[in-house]
């Protein structure tokens, strides 16, 4: 009786410790690479072109790497400034348009509805990487080529998609009985809109909240094309230079910091908000 | 109270007007993101083909050539080699990304203690920008500063420098792993969904029915998440096929530029050759190719609902 039960308990032991040990060793895989870039960000200006190894600073803590990244472009806070500004703006307008949006296409009828509805989604089956070069010429056209706000416009554009699906699914879950109550009580409209219904559909609009600033905090391709002047890099574009070196040699402490300055955002934002996260990814996935 | 008639005459005029109102309304509603839609994408898709039959320099006059521009395509073998490149690309970085997405699935399916733990630490990559992923992999590969050369010389498995950036295949490899590493957890979390679909008491019929492990996953578990195979499938080829951060970024389209894929040669074209409307055209080739690759995942979406 007690074999039995010892040889279950040793296999129980063994069954978790295999699961651990296959556990921490693809943890390590995936996390490993930023843990090594963040220390070794950290290294003196001199030991920074070493190969890191160790990976953490042997002569005492500095940014050194992050003054050298300073020296690029118009410095890097104005290139964060750049990006940060372009990812608020973009969540700003895409929160309101997709709010909006969904709204419309949840609670009212108008002719054309399904026609406009599947245009807004065809627009995911058309990637965006093929209409760079007219829409280069469309916001030349317009005076916005070479601007953040016509950046701004074209990353709205593109989370459109996802974010008005995943609003008129928020507002078609919210009972409509809430609406007649409050329409009763005197609510009309865009007062409706924010002070009852707003609050019911907060959980999605979260969900495109992040994945707007995600998305467009790491755009690359567009940013490269549509920006011109130095000033107006956006961080992922200030980088290029960084990895282009200067006369034929890269700094490469300068890359860890830049590498660091954009992850930063972008796990912090994750690591908050997960849970919202995921259910805007369960949400897409699941359609 | 008053007659029954009379409560219900009035509001149906009242709902009548409110809803030829509410018609004007709905399109008040959805009108910024129709407008944005039709300026940043539906007039510049018609603008694509419309440029795909000029010959459209950045500055002059464009110049009406009809096919031309799609007779030069055929005959372009740097195009023809860069559509090769990304049709490799795809087909390995796929069968990469499901070699390490499945077992992860798999992994973290089971709710026992830490399981959320892992979750976030595997998912961590999906969240940074393929530029920034590029960035810190073209370091970590990188001859004299970086990590995995130096390593492995200082391992003793050779005595010369380790370039992993300087032949094809390495650079390739290298490549296919930072992909991987960025991408593994995204498909993780999509196969994740399908398995949790799938009802625990038919994995518990045939255990009882006598089927192994191995037999369970291949006749329950497999056929039953067809559909979700099919989504991170399409979700992989179309990623990869547009595939061009990872070679700007990491390899500059080199060894001999023999990495270009296709977007990275539109780029080229219309960027940096300026020749905007063959890029149009190439734009518009591209567009073709996605779309017949829809048709087919469809289909096998489709497939998945018969069974």
């Amino acid at each position: 009786m007690t074999a039995t039960m010892q040889a279950r308990q040793r296999r129980k032991f063994w069954g978790g410790f295999g699961y651990h040990a296959f556990g921490i060793g693809a943890a390590l895989f995936f996390f490993a690479p930023f843990a090594w870039t963040g220390l070794a960000s950290l290294r003196t200006g001199s030991e920074a072109q070493s190969p890191p190894l160790p990976p953490w600073p042997t002569h005492g803590i500095s940014f050194d790497t992050y003054a050298v990244l300073d020296t690029f472009g118009a410095g890097i806070w104005q290139h964060t400034f750049n990006s940060m500004v372009v990812a608020l703006a973009t969540v700003v307008l895409t929160v309101i348009v997709s709010l909006l949006a969904g709204y419309g296409f949840s609670r009212y009828r108008f002719p054309l509805k399904n026609v406009f509805f599947v245009l807004i989604i065809a627009t995911l089956m058309i990637p965006f990487q093929s209409i760079l070069t007219p829409l280069f010429i469309i916001l030349a056209k317009l005076g916005l080529n070479n601007s953040l706000v016509g950046l701004v416009l074209v990353y709205v554009t593109l989370q459109l998609p996802f974010s008005v699906f995943m609003m008129r699914n928020a507002f078609d879950a919210v009972p409509r009985e809430i609406e007649e109550a409050a329409r009763i009580d005197g609510a009309r409209d865009l007062t409706l809109l924010v002070r009852v219904l707003l609050p019911l559909v907060t959980p999605g609009l979260a969900s495109v909240a992040i994945f707007a600033f995600l998305n467009s905090w790491n755009e690359f391709l567009a940013a490269l094309i549509l920006l011109s002047d130095n000033e107006k890099y956006t961080l992922p574009v200030l980088m290029t230079a960084v990895r282009a070196g200067r006369l034929g040699a890269i700094n490469w402490g300068a890359v860890q910091a830049g590498v660091m300055v954009m992850t930063i955002p972008c796990l912090a934002v994750f690591l908050i908000l997960q849970r919202y996260y995921m259910r805007g990814l369960m949400a897409g996935a699941v359609k | 109270m008053t007659s029954p008639a009379l409560t219900l005459a009035v509001p149906a005029r009242a709902r009548r007007r409110r809803a030829r109102l509410g018609q004007w309304q709905g399109l008040l509603y959805i009108a910024p993101a129709m407008a944005l839609v039709i300026v940043f994408f539906v007039i510049p898709v018609l603008f694509t083909f419309w440029m795909s039959f000029h010959d459209w320099p950045l500055l002059g006059q464009p110049e009406w050539i009809g096919l031309g521009n799609y007779m030069q395509m055929l005959k372009d073998t740097r195009f023809l080699s860069s559509l090769r490149f990304t049709a490799y690309y795809t087909v390995i970085t796929t069968i990469a990304i499901f070699i390490v997405a499945f077992p992860l699935a798999l992994f973290v399916e089971k709710q026992r203690r830490g399981v959320g733990f892992y979750r976030t630490i595997f998912f961590m990559p999906v969240v940074v920008g393929l530029a920034t992923a590029s960035l810190l992999w073209v370091w970590l590969a990188n001859v004299d500063s970086g990590l995995i050369g130096p390593a492995i010389r200082m391992m003793g498995f050779t005595g010369k420098k380790v370039n992993l950036l300087a032949t094809f295949d390495s650079a390739f490899w290298t490549i296919i792993v930072m992909v991987v590493w960025k991408v593994a957890g995204f498909t993780m979390i999509i196969l994740l969904t399908g398995l949790q679909s799938i009802p625990v008491e038919l994995n518990e019929a045939a255990r009882i029915d006598g089927a192994g492990r191995w037999q369970r996953f291949r006749h329950v578990t497999l056929p039953l998440m067809r559909r979700t195979i099919a989504l991170a499938l399409i979700l992989s080829v179309t990623g990869s096929v547009l595939a061009f951060d990872q070679f700007y970024i990491m390899t500059s389209g080199g060894p001999q530029n023999r990495m270009i894929s296709v977007v990275y040669y539109i780029f080229n074209q219309s960027f940096v050759s300026f020749h905007l409307g063959y890029g149009s055209a190439l734009s518009i080739a591209l567009l073709g190719i996605l779309i017949v690759l829809s048709v087919v995942q469809l289909r096998l979406l489709r497939v998945g609902d018969d069974k």
